[in-house]
């Protein structure tokens, strides 16, 4: 089958689909995984940018605490009262709106939250694994189109209730991403009873979509399409919709029992003798805050591999198809990524060497934790030896890949003197725990995210994105990613924690002289200041990229071919965009798909469905 | 094109799609369960010696209950196989049989809830504790707390102790409840100023009566779930059965898969709960 291009329909950019819909079920209840990985990417990125703005306001009380905050201060105060409270100067005038360390916990707890839950999960998993899956493995649509629009159905209600819980009296949810008992359910306000049954929607959400992948990718594969023949980005995804099937349940479990905690006055997660605000609680007692960690990580840890190995899938596919070669030891990859789906499930307690757990469990989880960093070694390594000899094309998508190399590289090795208990005790909750996961997630992560973005563009749209803007939004991205979060590392040795509502401020008021151990020498506090323009600076250097995106969609250059990069794989051989049932003919795979620069082939690319 | 093997097995793997979607929805709800089942077991294992409260619940009530939940498994599979060899008729018995079940085990469940609604636990400032039920003027109020008695303005309660209690051992309790047979006990009365705490078998009672309510609502709502989906085939959505009968089967299938599925939870459910 050869695909159809654009000459032969030229017209064709905003072609309706041969049925035609009207506006609701094409584009709010539409079953079609194509539309419904765009609307997951639309919601995705919208929170990403949320997320930022909350940051940004976290980095501005950070670098200046107890300053008014610029230009959006009364803007604050006018929607949240108190929570943002008046400066006043010397003689007793205003000078604007500084947040509270409240605020600043809410602030804190829902930037971690809707960053993971509601903008990296949604993004890599649902919007890249809707819209690509089916197509790389030759699938009409998803096994379950219904259940699919569910899915992102129940990411928007849970996506809703979580920035709701701004505006009710109190405020969002305050004690962390981690929600730890008893913190959580002893603060007074609703915010963390709307964080919870926002998570109860966001769980249904990712495990329909769970359910929804795994079936497809086990029973929609067109023929010919073997389980070794499976592109590497549609292995990842398999493995992140088990972690997300059977992880994800236990902290539904957890998020039940702390609600009942909280409204029918459980103690599941609360000691005896619990004394909050200087009283005995009135609760039964008997329960365990440390069963809330178990479970709480028994999700965390393996969600960590939910947001980094998709976008790894996305890295490989565009590293095989710029390199012009096949992926360096395609096997070795499939099979780490599936020991790191199986590891993922037992290495969870690393995040909790400091609750006294005991040092044979520690012992324990160290190991594990060791051992699951060769599977991922292995596949960095794998990715790293790709390059070589290849002939690179550096365009956009290609810099992201490559920058994601390097970015997760850093975010991983950092992360081995945390899952050593002798030296966690000295880094646990500082800011290099920060540093450490940031770079895993935001240089590593969201290159991925963003070469995928770059890469699939003209499948989606027809168009390219500017090439220029494209590199100019990474070399800025990179610079200043690294310049937010490499001071930290050194921020966190020194000892700054990583909750403290003023940046350090108060806490290293306790110095004694400029060495003194715990205190913080001003060297170390004027990072504060670096890395919170830095973050500024990155959030311009977005700016490109979202003019970008929209200018594209209406005057980037046109598509000659449905097959712009000269890919291998199904989801370019098709037509552009792909239309509803996305194959002009029923696919058959016949050769694996990194089949790049075969000797004796007229082109330097075969596509997978071409007969051998 | 349209979506393969939505009625018929894919040859490599031997399944239809909503098969492979129900196992693996059934393995994550294993783990939304195993999940708080370990939750029990850590709670129980954690907790002070005599604190953990057992023997109070209706064994004889729950055993029957046990007994309706398999007989509507029984016909579950019943009706599937009518169905599978085409008597439409014999499937639409048997599975009105299990939709009955299903509401009647919620309504045994009901009641027994209700039951615990209104069975007390008072502590006393000297120390001892009493279970039994208040007698409210001649009533059984259901959801007392301490703070009930200041806002009821009550001097003391009228209380009718049982003469056991959850810090005896399984057989002195066995014991004492058969040495109390038969004997009218005497309601006592308990000054308000004597109460450190009074509670109903409510969740917020005991860690114990938490995770019991957890774990038997949870269930119940998946009873209730699958009880809705497949009175809905049953009923209104029995028009694909003239359609396309594959497709209808696969459906009947698929729902009492999960049906089984909630039966095995009440399988493990009620030897931990009432039994140990």
């Amino acid at each position: 089958m050869q695909p159809t291009t654009r000459e032969t329909h030229h017209a064709g950019v905003h072609e309706p689909h041969h049925e035609e819909l009207g506006f609701w079920r094409k584009y709010v209840f539409s079953t079609d995984h194509k539309v419904i990985g765009m609307q997951y990417g639309f919601t995705a990125l919208l929170f990403l940018l949320v997320g930022f703005g909350l940051m940004l306001m976290m980095r501005w009380q950070i670098a200046y605490p107890g300053q008014p905050l610029p230009v959006i201060g009364p803007l604050l105060h006018s929607i949240l009262g108190d929570a943002a409270s008046p400066v006043l100067d010397a003689n007793g005038a205003l000078r604007g709106y500084s947040i509270t360390a409240d605020l600043y916990n809410a602030l804190g707890a829902m930037h971690g939250t809707i960053m993971v839950f509601l903008a990296i999960v949604p993004l890599a998993f649902a919007a890249f694994g809707n819209f690509v899956v089916p197509l790389q493995i030759g699938a009409p649509d998803m096994a379950f189109p219904r259940v699919n629009m569910a899915s992102y159905h129940a990411y928007v209600i849970g996506g809703v209730i979580m920035f709701t819980s701004f505006f009710i009296p109190g405020g969002a949810a305050q004690a962390g991403w981690t929600s730890y008992s008893p913190l959580a359910t002893q603060i007074p306000t609703n915010g963390q009873t709307f964080w919870i049954i926002g998570m109860v929607f966001l769980i249904t959400s990712s495990l329909l979509g769970a359910v929804n992948f795994i079936a497809t990718i086990i029973q929609l594969r067109a023929p010919g399409m073997t389980w070794m023949r499976l592109p590497f980005f549609v292995w990842a995804q398999f493995v992140t919709a088990f972690l997300l099937l059977l992880a994800f349940p236990p902290l539904e479990a957890a998020a039940v029992m702390q609600l009942m905690d909280k409204l029918a006055h459980t103690s599941f997660f609360l000691p005896t003798g619990l004394a909050a605000g200087g009283a005995i609680a009135n609760v039964s007692g008997g329960g365990s805050p440390l069963l809330w960690q178990h479970l709480f990580w028994f999700l965390g840890h393996p969600e960590v591999y939910v947001l980094i190995l998709p976008a790894m899938g996305i890295v490989a596919e565009v590293i095989a198809n710029n390199t012009r070669k096949p992926l360096w030891g395609y096997k070795s990859l499939v099979y780490s990524v599936l020991a790191i789906g199986f590891l993922s499930f037992i290495v969870w307690a690393h995040h909790m060497y400091l609750t006294g757990m005991g040092t044979k469990i520690s012992t324990f989880f160290q190991t594990t934790t060791m051992i699951i960093s060769i599977p991922s070694v292995i596949i960095l390594s794998c990715l790293f030896i790709s390059l070589w000899g290849g002939s690179i094309r550096f365009n956009t998508p290609m810099l992201f890949a490559l920058g994601f190399l390097p970015m997760f590289g850093i975010g991983g090795l950092t992360g081995l003197p945390l899952g050593l208990n002798y030296s966690d005790i000295h880094l646990h909750d500082t800011y290099y725990v920060i540093a450490h996961f940031h770079y895993v997630v935001a240089p590593g992560t969201i290159f991925g995210l963003m070469a995928g973005i770059y890469f699939w563009y003209p499948k989606i749209t027809g168009r390219l994105m500017n090439e220029f803007w494209g590199k100019v939004h990474f070399w800025l991205s990179l610079i200043f990613m690294n310049l937010v979060f490499q001071p930290m590392f050194a921020q966190g040795m020194a000892g700054m924690l990583r909750r403290m509502s003023d940046g350090g401020a108060n806490y290293s008021l306790a110095k004694v002289g400029q060495d003194a151990i715990g205190g913080l020498t001003d060297s170390i506090m004027h990072w504060n200041i670096t890395i919170s323009h830095a973050a500024a600076a990155l959030g311009l250097a977005q700016i490109p990229f979202i003019i970008n995106f929209f200018w594209s969609m209406k005057h980037g250059k046109i598509v000659t071919s449905d097959n712009p990069w000269e890919a291998t794989t199904l989801d370019w051989q098709t037509p552009t965009p792909p239309p509803h049932g996305n194959f002009a003919a029923a696919p058959h795979a016949y050769r694996g798909p990194y089949d790049y620069s075969l000797p004796g082939e007229p082109k330097d690319f075969t596509p997978q469905n071409q007969p051998a | 094109m349209d979506i393969p093997y939505v009625a018929q097995p894919r040859q490599d793997t031997g399944l239809y799609n909503a098969k492979v979607g129900i196992w693996l929805f059934l393995a994550s709800e294993v783990m939304l369960f195993g999940a708080l089942f370990s939750s029990y077991i850590i709670l129980r294992v954690g907790a002070a010696p005599g604190s953990w409260v057992h023997g109070l619940l209706n064994i004889p009530i729950g055993t029957f209950n046990t007994a309706v939940l398999i007989t509507s498994s029984v016909t579950v599979v019943l009706s599937w196989s009518a169905l599978k060899a085409g008597n439409f008729a014999k499937y639409r018995v048997l599975q009105a049989i299990t939709i009955l079940c299903a509401l009647g085990f919620l309504g045994i469940k009901s009641f027994e809830y209700r039951e615990k609604f209104l069975h007390y636990e008072v502590w006393k400032t000297d120390g001892t504790r009493l279970l039994g039920h208040i007698d409210y003027n001649g009533t059984h109020p259901l959801f007392w707390k301490t703070e009930t008695l200041a806002q009821q303005k009550l001097d003391s309660i009228k209380f009718v102790p049982d003469p056991y209690h959850y810090t005896m051992t399984a057989k002195e309790m066995a014991h004492a409840r058969k040495g109390g047979h038969g004997k009218e006990h005497e309601p006592v009365t308990i000054k308000t100023s004597e109460i450190t705490r009074l509670s109903s078998f409510v969740p917020a009672h005991s860690t114990y009566f938490g995770i019991y309510f957890t774990l038997t609502a949870l269930h119940a709502l998946h009873v209730l779930g699958g009880a809705i989906v497949i009175a809905f085939i049953w009923g209104p959505g029995a028009k694909l059965w003239k359609t396309d009968p594959d497709r209808y089967i696969n459906r009947v299938e698929v729902s009492g898969l999960f049906w089984h599925f909630v039966d095995l939870v009440w399988i493990f459910l009620f030897p931990v709960l009432y039994l140990l």
